[in-house]
């Protein structure tokens, strides 16, 4: 139950750092990608300001033997650079060049109403389904995450 | 560069990272959202789709807490035109899937972990997005 809580919770806190960086708007992260353009650097410092805190956290927490509400870590068991990761990484981010959303903020965005933001996520959430159906190592839930 | 916003964007990069230290340090999670996502996408089983729905309902509060209370004044822009808005969403579904994370789950926890596996797979999905903005908006003069 209170990892329901805490999970509820973290989400709130993700949709507010989405909200306060503006990383919810795909304008805003087009415009960090279009270095031609009129290149807005402002999402490098939302990268940053997160890998940092989390950096720190992380350390911190898997030199624990065991979280505080559950009995272990769930990590990627998967490691290694194949041609899996990078082709997912290259259509992953062929997706967000071309609309300016990625996962999080695609969803978060629903606070604002848009039927374009429900048409992205219903795509996004065929094409999860689809390539689940692929077999291949970087497959599994749960512990296959980055 | 007259957009320019990075107090706010550190800011709300911070809060990103302490989302994702919370779910760590208390369920031994990681915040990947592409993961979590699929985790709620069938085939998944119902124990690990409920806390994974808590989250993502969790993601579109804390964005409408953000729009309707701490800045009223916030909008979004979707310019993609629809054929681009599916197809771009088909992408972002199969290659998270195929790659195995996203931005937050590479570029942010993998990151974090100093994964090289991370690291590789954020620069290339970085490197291609900015390949297509560049073509979408100084080749064929689109959105």
């Amino acid at each position: 139950m209170a990892q329901m809580l805490v999970a509820a919770i973290a989400g709130i806190v993700f949709g507010l750092g989405l909200g306060v960086s503006q990383m919810v708007d795909p304008a805003k992260v087009l415009a960090f990608l279009d270095l031609a353009g009129d290149w807005d650097p402002s999402l490098a410092f939302v990268m940053g300001g997160a890998v940092a805190v989390s950096l720190v956290a992380f350390r911190y927490s898997l030199r624990r033997r065991a979280p505080l509400l559950a009995r272990s870590f769930a990590l990627p068991e998967v490691s290694g650079i194949d041609a899996r990761l990078l082709a997912g990484a290259a259509l992953f981010g062929a997706g967000w060049g071309l609309v300016g959303f990625c996962p999080g903020p695609a969803i978060a965005s629903f606070a604002f109403d848009q039927v374009e933001s429900v048409l992205f996520v219903a795509a996004m959430a065929a094409g999860m389904a689809v390539a689940n159906l692929v077999p291949g190592p970087s497959r599994r839930l749960g512990t296959t995450e980055a | 560069m007259e957009n320019f916003t990075p107090v706010s964007a550190l800011i709300g990069g911070v809060l990103i990272g302490a989302s994702a230290a919370l779910l760590m340090l208390m369920n031994g999670r990681l915040a990947g959202v592409s993961s979590i996502v699929a985790g709620v996408v069938p085939p998944g089983s119902v124990e690990q789709a409920a806390w994974r729905g808590l989250f993502l309902a969790g993601l579109v509060a804390g964005a409408l807490i953000h729009r309707t209370v701490i800045d009223p004044g916030a909008s979004i822009t979707i310019a993609a035109p629809l054929p681009a808005l599916l197809i771009g969403g088909l992408l972002v579904g199969v290659g998270t899937r195929i790659g195995a994370g996203c931005t937050s789950g590479h570029g942010v926890c993998g990151l974090a972990r100093l994964s090289p596996r991370s690291l590789v797979a954020t620069l290339t999905f970085m490197a291609v997005a900015m390949l297509v903005v560049f073509a979408v908006r100084h080749v064929a003069g689109g959105w």
